[in-house]
């Protein structure tokens, strides 16, 4: 069971939901930018939601199912394609043996998830499958996918069998059959203009002066195309401390929004190192994440406060959410 | 004393960090008693991780505990995180584990030690005298995997960065920069002085900790030569 690389794309990328625990030895997380839509993608299978997926990245591959498999692909919508007809996103789709699964242009969203049933088979490194390309470790020989890899897929679990069996048995003939049904595209907003983001405030936020402190909450900032994995870097309205601030490296995290001296700020992302030592004006709520994510260079970003207690009630409500989301999923796999 | 000592455990701030973290405040700066605070907690939450808690990231003058916000709230990591602070004494870490790093300095291993000489007015036999003379604490890990940043490098060798970085600087490599030493784990892009490279490995992601060095320890540079580089590198392959 294999999946062959014909073409890479922009940046493809095996990613889990990231390398926790190493932090301390300085070994940053990695992992899924977007990890709502990975979960979701996992679940549209039938695999455990960690499982590690293909993260792609705009201009994604051309790849070739060498075996029949059943598919999820979530995320922003790159116009995948099978013989010049679309593939649904956001639900299982039975990909026929053979068949040739292209990327285009981004519809909306900047990063697409592509899950297997089964998984890919990967070898964890320090307890996760994700890439972390600097240091050539995890995902595929810790590396971005090049034209010709070859990735094995694991078998997958009954439930997805089954499910299998149910799609084909319908439609004998077509070399992709989806459901009529799709699932989880709720929570990610792809579609606003500029998009807002929930924040609360960071460390060093009344160290800034008034002016940019409003200019924060009030203004539009855009993404520019220096963003990458590691972090959005935005530009707008410079953001300038009232006094210059000796500080020493501390912990960041993801979501962390820091400031460095030319006042542009920067949102830490997946591949973000453990500490840094530039003031933190913001820290974007874990729910929001996502949406920032997939905000494409040249994309419009605006921010807006929230306290640490409004933040912590939005994830345990996107994780009810997601909880609602596994069982409808696992009913519609043994249905 | 211990009234010293009461008034400085109490003077750690718990500061939110979103809605995932909550970072442990000793101070502001670069001092060992500051970093004796951080390794006491570190090494308690080594020990005595709470349910609930994913991981810690030790810096100079910080801890940050990172939380599961399904189980746990700000208020409650925090107290019990200020509870953990001020139970602790500050004499309980033991003796810094001392590692020795042996260095083959200068020629192709490091082409900027002449450099460094040069600008401290030193020969590159006293650079390299000076370098490896005194011990080095681990303040904290960083940068990359198993990256030390360093305190105790004395100023007669410090050198200013380079114009422009190098591209790739190899695993491995001893460098300096400002008044500041260290060894870069993996190969990055860098501006660094370089003066020398050792041939043990600081990152190795299948051993467990995955990294030679830890926050705490103490760093004896030792120097080695050209045969003995490869030797020690042929060996650990």
């Amino acid at each position: 069971m294999s999946i062959t690389v014909l073409r890479p794309g922009l940046l493809t990328t095996v990613q889990d939901l990231g390398r926790y625990g190493y932090q301390k030895y300085g070994v940053i997380v990695s992992g899924a930018m977007d990890a709502y839509s990975l979960r979701v993608a996992n679940l549209l299978v039938g695999n455990a939601e960690g499982e590690a997926g293909l993260e792609i990245t705009l201009m994604g591959p051309v790849l070739r199912f060498e075996r029949d498999m059943l598919v999820a692909i979530t995320g922003g919508d790159l116009s995948p394609t099978i013989a010049g007809k679309p593939v649904p996103l956001w639900r299982p789709v039975y990909i026929q043996k053979g068949s040739i699964l292209k990327f285009g242009h981004s519809k909306s969203g900047c990063r697409a998830y592509l899950a297997v049933a089964g998984g890919y088979n990967i070898s964890s490194v320090m307890g996760s499958k994700s890439t972390y390309q600097r240091a050539g470790i995890g995902g595929f020989k810790g590396r971005a996918m090049q034209a010709d890899d070859v990735l094995e897929i694991n078998s997958p679990q009954t439930d997805s069998l089954w499910f299998i069996w149910q799609l084909t048995k319908q439609a004998a003939c077509s070399p992709v059959i989806a459901t009529p049904w799709y699932a989880g595209k709720v929570h990610l907003g792809l579609d606003s203009d500029p998009v807002a983001v929930r924040v609360m405030r960071g460390g060093q936020f009344e160290q800034f002066t008034d002016e940019s402190k409003a200019k924060f909450w009030d203004s539009v900032f855009q993404v520019t195309p220096q963003s990458d994995r590691m972090g959005y870097r935005l530009s707008g309205s410079a953001l300038l401390l009232a006094e210059p601030l000796e500080m020493v490296s501390e912990a960041v995290a993801l979501g962390t929004i820091q400031v460095p001296p030319d006042g542009n700020p920067i949102v830490l992302l997946a591949d973000r190192q453990t500490t840094g030592g530039y003031p933190k004006m913001g820290q974007v709520a874990l729910v929001d994440v996502a949406k920032v994510a997939q905000i494409k260079p040249g994309g419009k970003i605006r921010f807006e406060e929230i306290t640490v207690n409004e933040a912590a009630r939005l994830y345990r409500e996107r994780e009810k959410a997601i909880d609602s989301l596994r069982t409808a999923i696992g009913l519609k796999l043994r249905s | 004393m211990k009234q010293t000592m009461a008034e400085c455990q109490s003077a750690a701030n718990m500061v939110p960090f979103g809605e995932t973290a909550i970072m442990i405040e000793f101070g502001q700066g670069i001092h060992p008693d500051l970093h004796r605070k951080v390794k006491a907690v570190s090494h308690y939450l080594d020990q005595y991780p709470f349910p609930g808690m994913v991981e810690y990231v030790a810096a100079f003058a910080s801890v940050t505990v990172f939380y599961d916000p399904i189980r746990l709230n700000s208020e409650t990591v925090a107290a019990h995180l200020q509870d953990i602070v001020s139970k602790l004494e500050q004499g309980e870490v033991g003796e810094p584990r001392v590692v020795e790093i042996p260095v083959c300095y200068g020629g192709e291993f490091g082409p900027d030690l002449e450099f460094v000489a040069q600008h401290n007015g030193l020969t590159i036999d006293e650079v390299i005298e000076i370098h490896t003379g005194s011990q080095y604490l681990v303040y904290m890990l960083g940068f990359a995997p198993g990256f030390p940043y360093l305190g105790g490098m004395s100023e007669r060798i410090a050198a200013p960065r380079r114009q422009s970085p190098r591209p790739a600087i190899p695993a491995g490599t001893v460098g300096i920069a400002g008044m500041q030493t260290g060894v870069y784990p993996i190969t990055t892009p860098g501006g660094w002085q370089l003066i020398g490279c050792t041939p043990l490995e600081l990152f190795c992601p299948n051993d467990n900790p995955p990294t030679l060095l830890r926050s705490g320890d103490s760093i004896q540079f030792r120097p080695i030569c050209p045969k003995e580089y490869r030797e020690l590198k042929g060996a650990g392959q």
